[in-house]
């Protein structure tokens, strides 16, 4: 049957085959569905597993540091600093002690600054805290000049 | 031959026997319908901010881009702090210079293109800050929107990009009424808070909860009935963001003000 009227279905058809091959090889074997169903569920189901696996940095709490720490860890906990993790200061612990074998400790005046940096807020936190004006207290000194963060007031007072 | 006393007996049995659907002669267990509105899973997570408590260190901020390896000094970041002053003659400032990454050590407030608005203590009625993350809301706008399947929530309830399919249309970052979406600058895909999914699966608790020295950031399970952030969810005042949008969000606040948005 030769036909020039059927010439454009084939064409047609050879694409959409075209289309399901290629659509057969691309689109991974656990793409579908998934419990919240197809408008919150539509999704790669090892994407989950992906996310699962991110490299945790964090330990969160200060016990991992007490483990091999405990002067500094307990010289701290006397002190209103306690409330603070290791961390946020002395950064992400990763795999610490093997990688990284040190940990680039925050000293800048700005790190100190973020809480005591005293604002006026009456309804906040923030005015309960021991604060200084940046621009009258030692401008340009390097806080740990003065202050030990792990006793901040010591020998101060 | 019917008699008419017959007949209307029995148009009243038909009519009443058709009416009746056999489900009303069901007796409806309780525990049935509950399990209707339970989808199996027992954990549920949900975020709680005590506005009360953030004295806007930003602390949080940097954890989070140092552990979701956002890029640092990119102006993106899947939590914020913002900073609201109201003043007594009735204006509203709020600011939240580089999404509070270095914390707010400045009483100038940031407008935007340069400027700043000095606020003297006596003039200030109300001031606070707000911790900001995604909502991984029950019926994500983000979610509905994708068109290649990219972005999809667990059963736990978190909110979740696949980067290697999705293809940077950006529909989800116009979609989201809290503005929690962004462009990875490295990878070209859409990036979101995840509360952390790497850590919370393996028992941790988030890097911006762990960071916070305040205990304004907590996270929780709303199924677990012991869970001490549940009990506070359950028996004290919290508020949501944008509860008109019917997004049905899971970032609870307590001391939320109406000035939030």
């Amino acid at each position: 049957m030769k036909s020039h009227v059927y010439r454009p279905l084939w064409v047609v058809l050879g694409l959409v085959a075209i289309v399901l091959v290629f659509r057969f090889f691309y689109v991974p074997k656990n793409f579908g569905v998934g419990e919240r169903g197809y408008m919150y569920g539509w999704h790669r189901a090892a994407n989950e597993a992906d996310w699962k696996n991110f490299t945790v940095k964090y330990k969160g709490n200060s016990d991992y540091c007490n483990s091999c720490h405990p002067d500094k860890y307990e010289s701290i906990m006397k002190t209103p600093h306690a409330i603070i993790i290791c961390e946020d200061c002395h950064g992400p612990a990763l795999e610490h002690p093997e990688n990284p074998p040190k940990l680039a400790i925050e000293k800048s005046r700005d790190l100190c600054l973020r809480c005591h940096t005293y604002l006026a807020y009456p309804t906040s936190g923030r005015a309960k805290i021991r604060g200084i004006d940046p621009d009258a207290h030692n401008p340009g000194m390097e806080c740990v000049m003065c202050h030990n963060p792990h006793n901040p007031m010591e020998g101060l007072r | 031959m019917i008699s008419r006393r017959n007949l209307l007996k029995n148009t009243v049995r038909i009519i009443g026997g058709i009416a009746l659907p056999l489900s009303a002669f069901r007796i409806i267990d309780p525990k049935e319908i509950f399990a209707a509105y339970n989808d199996g899973t027992k954990v549920r997570w949900v975020f709680l901010v005590d506005t009360y408590k953030c004295v806007g260190c930003g602390m949080c901020v940097k954890a989070c881009k140092l552990e979701n390896e956002i890029p640092y000094d990119a102006n993106v970041t899947r939590t914020w702090v913002e900073r609201y002053v109201l003043t007594k003659d009735g204006n509203v400032l709020a600011d939240s210079p580089k999404g509070a990454r270095d914390g707010f050590t400045n009483p100038r407030i940031d407008l935007g293109l340069g400027q700043y608005a000095d606020i003297k203590p006596a003039e200030i009625d109300k001031a606070f800050f707000v911790p900001k993350l995604c909502n991984q809301c029950d019926k994500p706008p983000c979610v509905q929107v994708c068109p290649v399947g990219a972005t999809y929530q667990v059963p736990e309830g978190v909110v979740l990009v696949d980067r290697t399919w999705c293809i940077g249309c950006g529909y989800c970052i116009m979609a989201c009424p809290y503005g929690v979406r962004f462009f990875h600058p490295k990878y070209h895909t859409a990036e979101k808070c995840t509360y952390c999914y790497h850590r919370i699966t393996k028992g941790m608790t988030t890097a911006c909860v762990a960071a916070c020295p305040f205990g304004a950031r907590r996270i929780g399970n709303i199924k677990d009935p012991n869970d001490p952030v549940t009990k506070i969810i359950m028996t004290e005042r919290v508020g949501i963001l944008k509860e008109e949008y019917g997004t049905k969000p899971q970032n609870y606040y307590i001391g939320l003000s109406k000035e939030v948005k």
